[in-house]
């Protein structure tokens, strides 16, 4: 899907936990998330704190979607 | 010597009892040839003959999976056959998945080689391509001529017990089994043929097929991200409570488009997950954890970002088959154009 959106001129930023299986699948902008079941979230933090984390993520990949790239690149920093 | 004994399995379309309405017929034996097994046992020669030919509706087989397998092996059964074959079903997804399972079903509990044939694509290839030698064919019954062609010899081969070649050689699709096997020259000898060959531009066979996976260049970036229209979609099947499309938990066949025009939160009472192949528990208590709806809105009220797109497009990724995915993300990333939208976020599970 993430190719298919980007073949179709949007710039898609691919927020996964298996960044391997999302630099096969060939996302050109990845930002690796906390794991499987809750990529966006951590259930093991109160509410706030897991806003927070969700939120930091979520600028993160908004950093990706304004970073030119001209080859895969994994936003992990 | 006797010819050898095929049974041959084939739906209610390739038997002339009729299409979708006859879809529910009931599994029916027949004895001889019956539709395609015409052009299978013109190519058997003398060497086989198919002695009796199953019928069953596609979805009467799918809806009814363990009835109908049982249904089907205790008519092949009484022909004591040589070999099973089934279809060819080419691109048709339910008599793929039906000659798949009834072949996988027959070689298990009859103990006999069996044989089928499909497009790439069908999700019965992919299903069942590594427990059942599968003949690749063209994805309408147009190649059924080119298909039987390839897959009576096979057919004669595998009842004889004989030697089975390589894929490539064969026209299956690969088991995902290597195969030792003696060379004449050694593998860097091999190597430095292959790298002097590529060099002078000339054909040359790997030893060590790569996946294909296409690649597409990245779109410039957002100029800014304040006035960008974002959408958000996902392969971790979140969808409204009760799942009102009934995306299916794997190998899902459709996408969801959903409006969350003044959602600002996804709560436990209003999304959950249809994803199968992951622990739904903390999606289902709270779905922005996969798709963060709260904190775009937030960003939105802030200034942040220009709009959260008023649509999220979501399917489950587990067992999808790429062409489906694919063909999903084709069809909406053109509403996503028309609508002016910006960049996506994308998450995965």
């Amino acid at each position: 899907m993430v190719k298919e959106i980007e073949r179709a001129g949007i710039p898609v930023v691919h927020m996964c936990t298996v960044v391997p299986i999302s630099l096969t699948v060939g996302a050109n902008r990845i930002v690796p998330t906390i794991a499987i079941p809750h990529p966006l979230g951590n259930p093991s933090l109160d509410a706030a704190e897991e806003k927070t984390l969700r939120r930091k993520l979520v600028e993160k990949a908004l950093v990706a979607l304004e970073t030119e790239v001209d080859t895969q690149t994994v936003f992990d920093k | 010597m006797s010819k050898i004994k095929v049974v041959h399995y084939i739906n209610q379309f390739f038997a002339g009892i009729g299409g979708e309405e006859k879809a529910d017929y009931k599994p029916e034996v027949r004895e001889g040839i019956v539709g395609p097994g015409m052009e299978f046992n013109k190519r058997f020669g003398d060497e086989a003959e198919i002695v009796a030919t199953v019928i069953c509706g596609d979805s009467y087989f799918n809806e009814n999976l363990e009835e109908a397998q049982a249904e089907v092996i205790e008519m092949v059964k009484k022909y004591n056959p040589d070999i099973f074959v089934a279809g060819p079903a080419f691109n048709a997804g339910r008599y793929g998945v039906a000659c798949g399972t009834i072949a996988d079903a027959v070689q298990n509990e009859l103990g006999i080689p069996v044989l089928t044939g499909m497009y790439e694509e069908n999700p019965g290839a992919d299903m069942f391509k590594k427990s059942v030698y599968i003949i690749s064919t063209k994805n309408s019954a147009a190649g059924m001529r080119k298909a039987v062609k390839a897959m009576a010899p096979f057919a004669i081969k595998l009842a004889k017990g004989e030697e089975i070649g390589a894929p490539d050689e064969e026209g299956y699709f690969s088991r995902g089994i290597r195969k030792n096997y003696f060379a004449e020259k050694r593998g860097a000898a091999r190597a430095v043929d292959m790298l002097v060959k590529k060099l002078t531009g000339q054909d040359f066979t790997t030893e060590f097929p790569m996946p294909d996976f296409d690649r597409v260049d990245p779109n410039p970036a957002v100029k800014d991200i304040s006035k960008a229209k974002i959408a958000l979609v996902t392969s971790g099947g979140i969808v409204p409570k009760g799942n009102p499309d009934h995306i299916e938990s794997s190998s899902a066949s459709k996408y969801g488009k959903y409006d969350i025009d003044g959602v600002m939160d996804l709560t436990e009472e209003t999304y959950e997950t249809a994803h199968g192949g992951y622990d739904p528990t903390y999606a289902n208590n709270d779905s922005d954890r996969v798709l963060p709806v709260d904190v775009l809105r937030d960003m939105e009220k802030e200034g942040k970002i220009g709009e959260l797109y008023k649509y999220f497009y979501t399917t489950t990724g587990n067992g999808t088959a790429v062409a489906s995915s694919k063909a999903f993300a084709a069809e909406f990333a053109k509403e996503l154009v028309a609508d002016g939208v910006d960049a996506v976020i994308l998450t995965s599970t």
